[in-house]
């Protein structure tokens, strides 16, 4: 079987004295989409941090392509082709919605993705290309995070929670855009606590239940006894 | 007319002022780090040139293309080595070892140069004037400071808003964790922002040694002036530090104009006094609430 | 293994027991100084007292309440001027003026207070740098304490402290010994108190003590005030002993912010015991680095530095927190109580 494009083997996270992920073992393979799922403060973010490399971790314990970067800066990982859309958008307030997609390319990987494809899959972003980033509705702003991450050309991008303090309608829209960029070959690593959301649009599942992984599996393989079960623990 | 030749004096060592507190407002800005050193490298920078004037003989100003790389180097250096480890929540780390520096840097340049006051000469052109029809004289030297100080300002701005450095500046300022995720090393990004702002205070240094004479002692004065010029422009705009340097020179020659000793001390009430009325300067940027 | 019945809530620990014993022999040896040390060991003596007294009023704003002061020459000189003028224009006697300079600058404190609290984190440190640069030269106007090159306290004034010179050298070092017993006395009771636990709480966390209805803005406010009365009263006491004042002496940054800063950072901020522990680490490297002048103040600069980088926590506060010592007792404990 071939190298998995990321995976952490054994990942324990730290906040200090505080262990917030115990062993937690997840493979990405190339092109396909991996949902995490797990109520709040179960790890989900922290698993994005440590894969990120917003948190130190031994160098072992994250393994991109069989190569250790548990121990590498963030930015040395953005280069590698990880990008994040991090949970609650987070978009520099300082910088316009254009340049905001221009600085998600600085890292300046080739593929399919710059200003004029991006324009193409969210439109509303080309109108408003100059406006402060900050000034845009909560959906917009996180087509401008998604946008941003997609400028880096990644080979994997993170999905943090994106449905967070969304209206359904909106979350819909931005659902219905995931096929188009997974179509270009991207894996996506999905986290959310929306779990039907999180199952429609996934390959794999897995679920993390206060720092451990609790399930992992093809949505069509688990019950909905099992998800409530390994979700909150019982 | 004397008066309104004290003004316009006011007004041309205000661009002097605006240049001291550019690099300290651009810091500030870009990593929320006051640099109590401020003032004694630019005293530094001045003596830089002093020595490297002594050792090649050119003009003054000849000298910036030498001062100005080799502060800049010495900025990335220091903010590498030292600055960057200091950087976080707690306010005590950075303050504690900029004065630190501060206080190395007066003392070394005590050690080698003495404190017998010095002055980078810029021969006949420190002291050409300009007449303007009706008694009113410019000086052709603070003229091309107040010039200089605009253009320093003007392509600090443009730097910030249209150059992929500024962009850069400006992202790992708003959310450094973020930012990182754009493949910025913030390590890198602080070493740039020092380096620019010690060219900066070479340009501030290089004028101040032709302007006026000063020692290594010297240093706190000028980081006071260009902190002031900072808080009454208003935070966050550096357009607004010239203005506030401009105020701060007028108010200084107007109370050197009521009594000769009161220069300093006039300065320091507008300062007091802008404080008092507008805690936020006069023209702060709208979106700054940092403080 | 035996149960635990109970617990109770103490303040001591056998550490803070033991440095109270101490201290009480050592404050005996002190007081009792002008009978066994020679005229030059009590001078130092007082000069230390007086450097501790102001390092802890120094550690007790930017430790324990977040204000970063480097102005506080402001209020050294102040209390010296105010010392000088009171006994020459007022009569008023030496070592009565002391306290009284103390409140004016208190008083003084107030709306200067009012104007810096606008500032925050280094902008406010340059603040205060400001403030008493406007001391320095609104007194180097005052024509009649001798402007610009400062004036020497009349013999007359001198003599009515004590009328020989030993009893007089036996007043001010007493009047140093007390100050700085003052000083400490007051920041240690302050910080046992319940506006103590506030401003721990503080140096803790600033937001979450907010979050919890401490006033901080009063509570900082008060610390201010209070520490330019105790450092003005320091100042006027500094002034007494050296019986001559000029600006550039009263309002020296080296002298009365530099040294004492880094006797702060050396021995460890936010603690009781770290300022004491500097200000003895200060006076070592000083006796034997000081002829080295330049190169000295070089030296203290890059161990403070250093010491920020590697042991923010200064000598005393990474010692005291790997073994969580506590000389001076204000933390309170839970100690369970054995069948």
């Amino acid at each position: 079987m071939a190298e998995p494009l990321l995976q952490t083997v054994g990942l324990d996270a730290f906040y200090g004295d505080f262990q917030a992920l115990f062993d937690v073992s997840v493979r990405f393979d190339e092109g396909e989409v991996v949902a995490i799922i797990g109520a709040n403060g179960a790890g989900k973010s922290t698993l994005m941090r440590s894969i990120t490399g917003l948190l130190g971790n031994c160098p072992e314990m994250v393994r991109h392509r069989g190569a250790p970067i548990g121990g590498l800066r963030a930015d040395q990982i953005a280069r590698l082709g990880i990008a994040m859309v991090p949970e609650g958008r987070q978009l520099f307030p300082s910088l316009s919605v254009e340049e905001n997609l221009v600085i998600g390319g600085q890292v300046g990987r080739p593929g399919p993705w710059s200003l004029k494809t991006v324009y193409q899959l969210f439109p509303i972003l080309g109108e408003r290309r100059t406006q402060a980033s900050t000034s845009l509705s909560g959906g917009q702003q996180q087509m401008v995070a998604i946008g941003r991450a997609l400028m880096a050309n990644p080979d994997l991008i993170l999905f943090d929670e994106i449905s967070l303090g969304l209206a359904p309608t909106v979350i819909k829209s931005i659902y219905e855009a995931l096929p188009g960029i997974i179509s270009t070959g991207v894996g996506a690593v999905v986290v959310e606590q929306d779990i039907t959301k999180a199952l429609g649009v996934s390959d794999r599942v897995y679920c993390l239940q206060e720092g451990r992984l609790s399930l992992e599996g093809s949505p069509a393989s688990l019950t909905r006894e099992d998800i409530t079960r390994a979700y909150f623990g019982l | 007319m004397e008066w309104i030749n004290s003004i316009v004096q006011g007004i041309l060592v205000g661009g002097l002022y605006a240049l001291f507190a550019a690099g300290l407002s651009l810091i500030f800005g870009v990593m929320r780090l006051v640099n109590i050193a401020h003032g004694d490298l630019i005293v530094f920078a001045a003596y830089l040139a002093l020595t490297t004037i002594t050792m090649t003989g050119v003009h003054p100003l000849l000298a910036l293309l030498i001062v100005v790389p080799v502060m800049g180097l010495a900025g990335y250096a220091l903010q590498r080595t030292i600055l960057n480890r200091t950087l976080g929540d707690d306010i005590l780390p950075p303050l504690l070892v900029t004065f630190g520096l501060s206080v190395i840097l007066q003392n070394a340049l005590l050690e080698i140069y003495t404190a017998d006051p010095q002055k980078l000469n810029a021969g006949s052109f420190e002291t050409q004037s300009l007449s303007i029809g009706g008694g009113l004289n410019i000086g052709l030297f603070p003229l091309l400071m107040f010039a200089t100080a605009v253009l320093v300002i003007g392509g600090l701005q443009w730097v910030f808003y249209h150059s992929a450095i500024g962009r850069a500046f400006r992202a790992t300022s708003d959310n450094q964790d973020v930012a990182q995720l754009m493949g910025l090393n913030k390590a890198h990004v602080y070493g740039l922002a020092m380096a620019l702002s010690l060219a900066v205070v070479a340009i501030a240094g290089v004028f101040l040694g032709i302007r006026t004479s000063f020692d290594p002692a010297g240093g706190p004065g000028r980081l006071i002036f260009g902190f002031e010029a900072v808080i009454i422009g208003g935070l966050g705009n550096l357009w607004g530090t010239l203005a506030g340097g401009v105020i701060l020179g007028v108010s200084q020659t107007i109370g050197a104009k009521i009594h000769p000793g009161w220069q300093l001390l006039a300065g320091h009430i507008a300062f007091l006094l802008v404080l008092a009325v507008r805690p936020r300067g006069l023209f702060p940027r709208i979106d700054d609430e940092r403080g | 293994m035996s149960a635990v019945s109970g617990y109770r809530v103490v303040r001591s620990s056998t550490a803070s027991r033991i440095a109270a014993g101490v201290a009480v022999v050592l404050i005996v040896a002190l007081v009792a100084a002008p009978w066994w040390a020679g005229r030059a060991d009590m001078r130092l003596m007082s000069e230390l007292f007086l450097y501790l007294a102001l390092a802890s009023t120094w550690n007790l704003l930017a430790g324990y309440a977040g204000l970063v002061s480097v102005g506080q020459q402001a209020f050294v000189g102040f209390g010296g001027y105010i010392l000088f003028a009171l006994a020459i224009f007022a009569g008023v006697h030496p070592l009565v003026a002391v306290p009284l300079a103390g409140i004016a600058a208190a008083v003084v404190a107030m709306p200067v207070a009012l104007l810096i609290f606008r500032l925050r984190g280094a902008y406010f440190a340059i603040g205060t740098w400001v403030v008493a640069e406007v001391f320095r030269l609104i007194f180097a106007q005052v024509a009649s304490l001798g402007g610009g090159s400062g004036t020497s306290l009349p013999v007359g004034i001198v003599k009515a402290i004590a009328r020989n010179r030993s009893a007089r050298e036996a007043a001010t070092y007493w009047m140093a010994l007390g100050a700085v017993a003052l000083v400490i006395g007051f920041v240690w009771l302050l910080l046992r108190s319940r506006s103590g636990l506030a401003l721990t709480a503080i140096r803790d966390n600033e937001r979450a003590s907010a979050g919890l209805g401490i006033d901080i803005w009063r509570t900082k406010f008060l610390v201010y005030v209070a520490s330019a009365g105790l450092t003005a009263a320091v100042g006027a006491l500094i002034f007494l002993q050296k019986l001559r004042i000029s600006p550039d002496a009263a309002f020296n940054v080296n002298d009365w912010t530099a040294f004492v800063i880094f006797i702060v950072v050396i021995g460890g901020i936010g603690t009781i015991e770290g300022p004491i522990l500097g200000v003895l680490v200060f006076f070592l490297l000083r006796e034997t680095l000081a002829d080295l002048g330049t190169i000295y103040l070089m030296i203290l600069g890059a161990v403070a530095i250093v010491i920020m980088l590697k042991a923010p926590k200064g000598l005393w506060g990474t010692f005291a927190a790997r073994f969580d010592l506590e000389l001076f007792p204000v933390k309170h404990r839970v100690v369970a109580e054995k069948e």
